[in-house]
């Protein structure tokens, strides 16, 4: 079975301080560490598991400049065995619509079965591209994908909803799928594994490659222009502890306490 | 007269609360912008919802076939492109649930029609169509423009609205199927809700809420502790299910359960809105992160701009201490 995964590149911001640039449209990038969506790499870990269970390929595909091959290299380094950069410097400002056209104009030259991404990144949160690229291909698709099992020319998949519920849904294939976190427990990568993974060629290919003009990416081909980027307002401000830990720890408990819940 | 549709999203029988939500500020964007607001409503045997949408809208599009009684993305697709194409409605408001992300940018992507998602504020300013939304996990807001459009797609983020029932008595206006073939590349075949584990976190008065700040299995302990001090339970956000060091009915949020006890302690959670719009109405919210900049801060009562693990251990010994007695 042929398997693309579409992975993005991006920086870890859960648990960094993040600011504004000067530009008022971007965050500062500088002292962030940039890795795999996380989603993405879920995405990655079923694919090479489907692999290595019922055999084929998996290629690892993204859109990004020369920095997201380290992303690259951490997906041939799980089990990837090719990798492909689409980069051009007019991609800069292209929204999840521009990426999926920039994906698809690779993406439709290439034998595939299975096309499996992450069901959103947590940069930009567009949640868009699994079903964009879908209807680019004319193939079907499912997202918040939590399970797959595979059958004869069809995949049931288990749909994350809202409160704890799942659906099942029957897709026929060759389809795609954006995958939920927790889908699987991504592997570690052994440093073995990392310095095979430097020695194979990653594909780069650029506007021209892929037969797009400069009006299908960029702002030019996306449809959401970002304007202003700011602090989001506070509509109700926590009333900051200070103190050593001790002190904090007593102020806490003592509020607890006169709230009755000690 | 142009219109702006919300798409009516209903699941076992339930009008789902993102579809008053979109109704109220549908409505008051087609007040805004002189246009009729029309809930479009796809099922089976769902006229009782369709009255229900009658006091919200001017008008309720209702299209009933066997083929729509569960969501089915590529049945939704075939019937709401027919509808788009024949009304060329302003704007059309999907949820940013499960449901939508499944139909919203496919739609948009077959119709040619410009898609903004997870939006939490719309507007039109003549005739450009305005956005904000959260990047970042919620750490930024940006204001954004849509390519320009006679149609617009929106999918909006649920709880960004307050839904607020308008004097209004709408017409329920039947269309028939466009359906005639059936739906082949995707079946619907049943709901599936995980295993009830032991602990109802919607019971308890005191939850521990942890998140991706715990780093390490190990570190469970120390809040377990906290915990049980508090004669609470643990709870947590999606990193800590996906890694499996809790249970997936211990999750808070909008694909978990929905809380409000007294007392949420909220430790190493940065405040993503999915997290936020399970806990928001907690009683006293507690906060312990180090950022002093993550949104959980805007939700709570209390916060500490601190290393969780230095503040855990003492706040558990100051709660045996004040019960009178020790841990």
């Amino acid at each position: 079975m042929n398997i693309i995964v579409c992975v993005k590149h991006i920086p870890e911001t859960a648990e960094a301080e993040i600011k504004i640039d000067a530009t008022e449209k971007a965050i500062e990038k500088t002292g962030l560490v940039f890795d795999i969506n996380e989603w993405d790499d879920y995405a990655l870990e079923e694919a090479v598991r489907i692999k290595e269970k019922i055999g084929g390929a998996v290629t690892a595909m993204t859109a990004g400049p020369k920095d997201a091959d380290s992303t690259l290299r951490k997906c041939l380094a799980r089990g990837a065995d090719k990798a492909i950069r689409l980069a051009d410097a007019k991609f800069e400002g292209s929204d999840g619509y521009a990426v999926a056209k920039i994906l698809h104009s690779a993406i439709k030259g290439l034998p595939f079965d299975l096309i499996l991404t992450g069901a959103l990144a947590s940069d930009d949160g567009y949640t868009m591209l699994g079903p964009i690229l879908a209807e680019m291909l004319g193939i079907p698709h499912a997202t918040m994908v939590k399970k797959i099992e595979l059958g004869d020319g069809v995949a049931k998949v288990n749909r994350e909803l809202e409160g704890g519920l799942e659906e099942i849904v029957e897709v026929k294939l060759p389809a795609i799928f954006a995958v939920q976190t927790g889908i699987n427990e991504p592997r570690y990568v052994s440093i073995l594994g990392i310095r095979k993974a430097m020695k194979k060629e990653i594909k780069v290919l650029g506007l021209a490659d892929v037969g797009l003009s400069e009006n299908d990416v960029g702002e030019a081909g996306s449809w959401i222009k970002i304007e202003k980027m700011f602090v989001p307002p506070v509509e109700k401000q926590a009333e900051f502890i200070k103190g050593t830990p001790e002190d904090v720890a007593t102020k806490i408990a003592e509020i607890i306490k006169s709230r009755g819940l000690i | 007269m142009n219109e702006i549709f919300v798409l009516a999203e209903h699941r076992q029988g339930q009008i789902r609360d993102i579809t008053l939500e979109m109704l109220t500020k549908g409505g008051e964007l087609a007040e805004k912008t002189n246009t009729d607001l029309t809930a479009v409503l796809l099922g089976k045997e769902v006229k009782k919802h369709a009255k229900t949408l009658s006091e919200y809208a001017k008008k309720v599009l209702l299209v009933e076939d066997a083929k729509l009684e569960n969501f089915n993305s590529e049945a939704y697709q075939k019937v709401l492109s027919n509808l788009i194409n024949e009304h060329k409605p302003l704007l059309t408001m999907i949820g940013h649930t499960s449901f939508g992300v499944d139909l919203a940018p496919s739609l948009a992507a077959a119709l040619k029609l410009p898609l903004a998602t997870d939006c939490i504020d719309l507007e039109f300013e003549s005739e450009t169509l305005f956005i904000t939304r959260q990047m970042y996990g919620g750490k930024v807001n940006v204001r954004a423009t849509v390519r320009k459009s006679g149609s617009y797609i929106v999918t909006v983020r649920q709880a960004a609205f307050t839904a607020q029932k308008p004097a209004v008595s709408g017409k329920i206006i039947e269309v028939p199927s466009p359906l005639t073939e059936e739906i082949t590349e995707k079946r619907f075949v049943e709901y599936v809700l995980p295993p009830p584990g032991g602990v109802d976190i919607t019971a308890a008065d005191a939850l521990v809420g942890i998140g991706r700040g715990i780093k390490d299995e190990s570190n469970m302990l120390v809040v377990e502790e906290l915990a049980k001090a508090l004669g609470g339970v643990l709870a947590c956000s999606r990193p800590i299910v996906d890694k499996e060091w809790l249970p997936s009915d211990r999750q808070v949020g909008s694909s978990g359960k929905t809380v409000k006890p007294k007392l949420y302690i909220a430790l190493g959670i940065s405040g993503a809105f999915q997290h936020v719009l399970g806990m928001k109405n907690s009683d006293l919210i507690i906060s312990v992160n180090k950022d002093p900049n993550a949104p959980i801060f805007s939700f709570s009562d209390y916060g500490v701009v601190d290393d969780l693990f230095k503040i855990v251990p003492p706040l558990r010994d100051k709660i045996y201490e004040l019960k009178g007695r020790k841990a």
